[in-house]
């Protein structure tokens, strides 16, 4: 089976999220990146499945060259080869046309991702590139096994929770519990050095969005903290202070 | 689940948020593929080590599970070639995995230093294509485990005055005698052994779990090192087959060339302990608050962390200019003993500063100060002491040995 894991290179969550060029850009100075954690979880679990059932992990990633270590850590996980497309990963549509272009020349069996990225929480590329090349898209799915050409997965939605039957190929927008993130071994980083990166030059794309301007969300206020027999004064405060009542 | 949500889930599995400093950015002098040895094993950490050390330590339990957790990451003689199961991977990031490990705990670092310097060490430098067949691989993933027999009763900075003896039986050797202070003993499947021939020549011998005569008394009572175990190995007329002897190097050379390369482990691994304290201290300044503001505020606490980061610092860069020395084969023993006793010292003495930033909370488990001291407390004498390592940079400068 071959698997094609879409992966994002993103800021550590515990990163200081600060902007240049008169608010316009990102400041990545000083910020560590990680492989988006959804995409970690499409990733452990698309490892745990090429274990199982043989066939081929291949991770792909939109992005400019300093996204490699980044890949280089997905294939030090378990993934056997990479593929960048040369590109600034403007927008979800964008990011969707590079993907589907790449599936399109490949033989992909199931196309795994997380469900959003953690920079900029889109959640859209997988239902893009479904609509893209006229696969199904599933998003979030929490579950996934493959048995034959088919996979059972499961999904969270509103008030429940989705069980649902697909035979291959399709694609996953993925999150946990659908595995546990896996830490690289000395020997998989070892062998990572070796596996093959390809890096191809995007297609023409139609890119629909400019960023004017980013802000910083405002400063958390002080709390106030009030006894749990003191219901009056929550209302009161709510009220007169909050001005949310 | 939010963002906001899914950062909450991740720092509730990790609560442990240790950053370490790098205040001269000498990450800039680190590889890509330094760096994520590095991340990697933080993470390692984080998952399987942060979450129940203050508990093994505190009820003196070292868990045997780990040994093969520490097989699986790769942590076990990370230097070793691929093909006996090593890791292939250079001293820098050997010297990386130390420190984070013992930036966890010291007892489970000296547990894979003694697995990966001191017991695949030797045999992959010394021993048979055979032997490194046999035990090599099995080592390195954790199905073994292995300890080093060198230190003595009586002979501890002075092992090349050992009585540990062996005698030529024609199909085997007999081993007699005992070693005191061997980490990893009393769980250990094999042990190098350093033994005198009937010429009065030290040799390696590799003694297996289950031959008759050997035994591995734990040592109990410690107050330092309490997640690692610790033992005796006593030889009782024990046979050990010709075949287990390591060949390729006999004389106190060999076992001290082990000794060169757990050291420099160590002067990486202490350095781990001192960041984890200088990290802990750093938040808890920042927290707590007395005379209505952060004790950081004061100079006094600003003097301490300013200290703590600076001998970091220095401590960082003499690593790696000797990890650099080491992968080009150039390092000398001299230097080894200036970072292994710089750099225990300098931990040793920022765990205490780190303990008075914290309080009275500094000497309970809620805070991993008082473990790391307690440790570095060990760290300090073993692997040659504090003392034997000043007189050995002491007979580099004036060519005379002051220990003889």
């Amino acid at each position: 089976m071959n698997i094609l894991v879409c992966i994002t290179h993103v800021p550590d969550t515990t990163s200081r999220i600060s902007f240049t060029d008169n608010n316009t850009k990102f400041d990545t100075s000083g910020v560590q990146f990680i492989i988006g954690p959804y995409d970690d979880y499409a990733l452990a679990r698309a490892v745990e499945l090429k274990e199982a059932n043989g066939g081929e992990v291949t991770v792909l990633n939109v992005g400019p060259a300093d996204t490699e270590p980044t890949i280089r850590k997905a294939l030090a996980i378990g993934a056997d080869k990479a593929i960048r497309v040369n590109a600034e990963p403007v927008d979800s549509f964008y990011v969707a046309q590079q993907i589907a272009a790449v599936i399109k020349n490949g033989n992909y069996d199931l196309i795994l991702m997380g469900r959003e990225s953690i920079d900029f929480n889109g959640g859209m590329v997988h239902g893009m590139v479904g609509e893209l090349l006229n696969l199904p898209a599933f998003s979030p799915v929490m579950k996934l096994e493959i048995e034959g050409d088919t996979a059972k997965m499961s999904r969270e939605i509103e008030g429940g929770k989705e069980f649902i039957e697909a035979k291959l190929p399709f694609i996953a927008g993925c999150q946990e519990p659908i595995a546990e993130w896996k830490i690289p071994n000395m020997r998989g980083i070892m062998s990572a050095r070796k596996k093959p990166l390809e890096v191809i030059e995007p297609t023409d794309s139609v890119k629909n969005t400019e960023v004017s301007s980013y802000e910083l969300p405002p400063a958390k206020g002080d709390v106030k903290m009030i006894s749990k027999d003191n219901v009056e004064e929550l209302v009161k405060l709510l009220k007169e202070e909050a001005k949310v009542l | 689940m939010s963002q906001e949500e899914l950062i909450a889930v991740r720092k509730s599995q990790k609560q442990d948020l240790f950053e370490s400093p790098d205040f001269y950015a000498i990450d800039d002098l680190l590889e890509e593929e330094h760096k994520l040895v590095r991340s990697s094993l933080r993470d390692f950490v984080k998952k399987e080590i942060s979450p129940s050390i203050e508990g093994w330590a505190q009820n003196n339990h070292f868990p045997s599970e780990i040994v093969k957790k520490f097989g699986e990451v790769g942590a076990f003689g990370p230097t070793v070639p691929e093909e006996y199961g090593g890791g292939g991977l250079d001293y820098i990031s050997y010297g990386l995995i130390m420190q984070e490990i013992e930036r966890g705990d010291s007892g489970m670092r000296s547990t894979a230093s003694v697995q990966g310097s001191l017991v695949m060490y030797p045999i992959y430098k010394y021993g048979t294509e055979e032997q490194k067949r046999k035990f090599l691989p099995a080592l390195a993933n954790g199905d073994m485990l292995g300890c080093f027999g060198l230190t003595e009763p009586d002979h501890g900075s002075n092992p090349g005055g050992m009585v540990t003896n062996f005698k030529d039986k024609g199909d085997h050797y007999l081993l007699n005698g005992a070693k005191m202070w061997i980490s990893n003993a009393p769980e250990a499947d094999i042990a190098v052994v350093w033994a005198k021939n009937e010429e009065g020549r030290i040799h390696g011998l590799i003694v297996e779990r289950g031959m008759e005569g050997f035994s591995t008394p734990t040592t109990h009572g410690k107050w330092s090192l309490r997640a690692s175990c610790t033992g005796e190995l006593v030889f009782d007329n024990v046979k050990v087959p010709k075949e287990n002897l390591l060949p390729g190097r006999s004389g106190l050379g060999a076992p001290l060339s082990c000794l060169d390369s757990a050291r420099y482990g160590i002067a990486w691994g202490a350095l781990g302990a001192a960041m984890d304290c200088y990290d802990s201290a750093k938040r808890y300044a920042l927290e707590r608050k007395q005379f209505g503001k952060p004790i950081g505020s004061f100079q006094l606490v600003q003097k301490k962390l300013a200290e703590m980061l600076t001998e970091i610092t220095k401590g960082q860069l003499v690593n790696w200019r000797l990890g650099k020395l080491m992968n080009e084969g150039k390092a000398t023993t001299a230097q080894i003993s200036l970072a292994k006793r710089n750099n225990v010292e300098v931990a040793l003495n920022i765990a205490r500063e780190a303990r008075q930033i914290h309080g009275g909370m500094g000497i309970t488990g809620e805070y991993p100060i008082m473990r790391h001291m307690a440790n570095l407390e060990s760290v300090v004498t073993y692997e040659g002491t504090h003392d034997i390592h000043l007189l050995i940079l002491g007979m580099d400068i004036t060519g005379i040995p002051a220990f003889e």
